[in-house]
């Protein structure tokens, strides 16, 4: 049986926001991924440790206050560093689609907005995810 | 308010009804759906009749305009009196640009002020900090010192307008600060009104922007009550919050219910600290969503008033009626907001408005349609604003008071969230009350269920949200969307390191020494924190002495 693809769900920054981040750890968790929620008020290095430490296949980043352009490259930039180019790296929230370009081009593999249905983004982390 | 009689007669009457034309309607073709539910999940049903609303007692249970039960509102003229005040929460960038924006809105026709401060403020960090890079003045002001404060409210007399500020971990700093203003602008403290958020509770159910530990985060909220109470008489020391709970995607009922019981906790808090209930409960003040169901919505309203006169009057023995009136303030639901089709979002808006107006708030933020997108812009904002004043002067809504009082359905949904309430209440009361259900994670999963739900009945179509599961269309992309410039974070640096430098260092340790020496006693630390302020202390440096003493709130990690 192939192991569980394992997520780590992530809120950088300062937001309190994360209806949506608890929500889709669950409905991941559900849909047979394994997935940690790190809570609130993670820097850059506190996600990549702790994809690092689970040796997560995914990292789910959320951001609702304006902040993606400073911490999604920076995570990005972090992980390549540390060597986790493998570790698929998604986002979401309030995220105007006029950032979505330079967000890809900093690494992430996909932004999801507002409205996103949850399994559209199960779908493209199954059909995305490089398994080690 | 029916006698049996007339009662039996209905019950044939709706018999014969449903057997005749509702079985002959069916038979042509069923209804559109099997059940209908609110947007919360409770069932709704065809026909609302005096048989639903049979106990209902009208003296008893609905009473007057600004009297017991106060089902029907706190004041007696209500709107006729006085519109709502009319609040848009607002802010961002560094004070000056926030300055700006709200003496512009004032001079639009808006009633107060509400003040946005972006999160490193909130979570009692200075823009300097690491934690704080790229969050300067994002979603709010950035407000570091007495300063910044005073910039704010340059040329806006703090005896003429109330403020109202979303502040809860560092509220007392923040009140601490407007305070020193108002003493700079020459207006005693009793001349100055307003209300402070200083809701730690729902920040850790919630909102997240907590500090310190639940208990210890208490004794600094009850000191803000205290300390206004004696010295600051016209101002709401908080504003208990069930806003960020419907945000986070609790039901109407759940709203309500995990608000009240965090209101009961505060009560008990300022009852053991010594107060007397009457001293300080005219003063709380309450804070709640409107979403587009608004008939749910003014059913919400109308038991949460209903429910928290009987808990001020029975639980707490309180005697001055003022103490029993649930004053709130409203703003129009956030997450009901789309991206997809966003002008939509007036029209949900206004839906909004008009339910606060049926429902009878004290005022009343409108959200802006381009949120769900990014920082209302100009235009937006004034729709919004708008919005408000259409509802308010020309929808009728404000001409008499409680309007949908009587109507069957809406009495029936007003008694079925009570008992919701009340089920709440005393579950939360078994486990020890609102703070040991947080601490147990009780609340947070309510809520969390609830939110599970609504999202899959949006997955599954069974609840339309128009534009983004039902009506999808192409659309451009948004254009001219608000930006904040980035640079406002390396300004705030650099002048936080001017503001440190230039400042009389002696005396700010002494403010700060003398703040900790107080903070370890159970002597109240406002007169301090003034001090401090006063001493051009940031709110960094002064939540700083509070994280080193009393620790900081870590919420358990979830793995699934």
């Amino acid at each position: 049986m192939a192991r569980k693809i394992k997520m780590i769900m992530a809120k950088p920054g300062l937001d309190g926001h994360d209806r949506g981040a608890k929500l889709l750890t669950r409905i991941c968790a559900e849909a047979g991924m394994e997935v940690v929620y790190t809570g609130l008020r993670q820097t850059p290095e506190m996600i990549v440790a702790a994809a690092e430490q689970e040796c997560a296949d995914v990292i789910g980043l959320s951001s609702l206050s304006g902040v993606h352009n400073y911490f999604f490259p920076r995570v990005a930039e972090l992980m390549k560093q540390r060597g986790l180019d493998h570790v698929l790296l998604v986002g979401g929230g309030i995220i105007p689609e006029e950032d979505y370009d330079f967000l890809k081009e900093s690494g992430m593999a996909a932004i999801f907005g507002p409205g996103t249905p949850t399994a559209e983004i199960v779908s493209f982390i199954r059909n995305n995810v490089r398994r080690r | 308010m029916f006698d049996e009689k007339a009662l039996e007669k209905i019950r044939a009457g709706k018999e014969k009804w449903e057997q005749g034309p509702v079985a002959q309607a069916h038979s042509r073709s069923s209804e559109r759906k099997p059940i209908f539910t609110t947007i919360s999940g409770t069932p709704v049903g065809r026909l609302y009749t005096p048989l639903d609303v049979k106990g209902l007692d009208y003296e008893r249970d609905l009473g007057y305009p600004g009297e017991f039960p106060f089902t029907r509102g706190v004041q007696p003229t209500m709107y006729r009196g006085r519109y709502w005040t009319v609040r848009q929460y607002a802010g961002f960038g560094d004070a000056r640009s926030t300055n700006e924006r709200y003496r512009h809105m004032l001079a639009q026709g808006q009633t107060g002020l509400s003040v946005a401060f972006h999160l490193p403020t909130q979570a009692g960090y200075d823009s300097d900090h690491p934690l704080s890079m790229g969050e300067v003045g994002k979603v709010g002001v950035a407000i570091d010192h007495i300063g910044d404060m005073r910039i704010l409210f340059d040329q806006i007399p703090l005896d003429k307008v109330t403020t109202s500020m979303t502040m809860n971990a560092p509220a007392i700093v923040l009140v601490s600060m407007y305070l020193v203003i108002a003493q700079e602008q020459g207006v005693a403290w009793d001349k100055v009104g307003g209300t402070i958020q200083n809701d730690v509770l729902k920040e850790i159910i919630c909102r997240g922007q907590y500090i310190y530990p639940p208990r210890k985060s208490m004794r600094l909220a009850i000191d803000l009550i205290e300390f206004c109470g004696k010295n600051v008489p016209k101002w709401n020391p908080i504003s208990i919050s069930g806003y960020h709970i419907r945000e986070a995607g609790s039901t109407a009922a759940q709203e309500m219910a995990f608000t009240i019981a965090d209101g009961i906790a505060y009560t008990e808090a300022c009852i053991e600290r010594g107060m007397e209930v009457d001293s300080f409960a005219p003063r709380l003040s309450f804070f709640f969503n409107a979403f587009t169901n608004v008939l749910e919505e003014v059913a919400k309203f109308r038991a949460g008033r209903r429910y928290w006169a009987k808990v001020m009057r029975d639980r707490f023995k309180a005697k001055d009626p003022r103490s029993m009136m649930l004053r709130f303030h409203v703003q129009t639901g956030g997450v009901s907001l789309t991206a997809q089709q966003p002008l939509n979002n007036i029209v949900r808006v206004a839906f909004q408005a008009y339910a606060t107006a049926l429902g009878g708030a004290q005022s009343l933020h409108t959200n802006s349609f381009d949120e769900a997108l990014c920082l209302p812009t100009q235009q937006a904002a004034t729709i919004a604003l708008r919005t408000q004043q259409i509802v308010a002067e020309e929808s009728g809504a404000a001409d008499t008071v409680d309007p949908l009082a009587g109507s069957y359905y809406v009495e029936n949904m007003t008694d079925r969230i009570e008992a919701e309430i009340d089920d709440y209440i005393q579950k939360i009361d078994a486990m020890g009350g609102s703070l040991a259900a947080i601490e147990q994670g009780y609340i947070q999963k309510e809520i969390l269920e609830s939110s599970y739900r609504f999202q899959k009945e949006l997955e599954s179509g069974e609840r339309v949200y128009v534009g983004v599961n039902k009506y999808v269309m192409e659309e451009p992309s948004p254009t001219g969307l608000l930006k904040v410039d980035m640079a406002v974070g390396e300004m705030k640096a650099a002048e936080l390191k001017e503001h440190r430098a230039q400042r009389d260092h002696a005396k700010w340790k002494a403010a700060l020494d003398e703040l900790r020496r107080v903070s370890m006693t159970d002597e109240n630390v406002m007169p301090c924190v003034i001090e401090a302020v006063k001493a051009k202390a940031t709110v960094g440096e002064i939540c700083d002495v509070w994280r080193d003493l009393y620790g900081e709130y870590r919420p358990k990690e979830f793995v699934y």
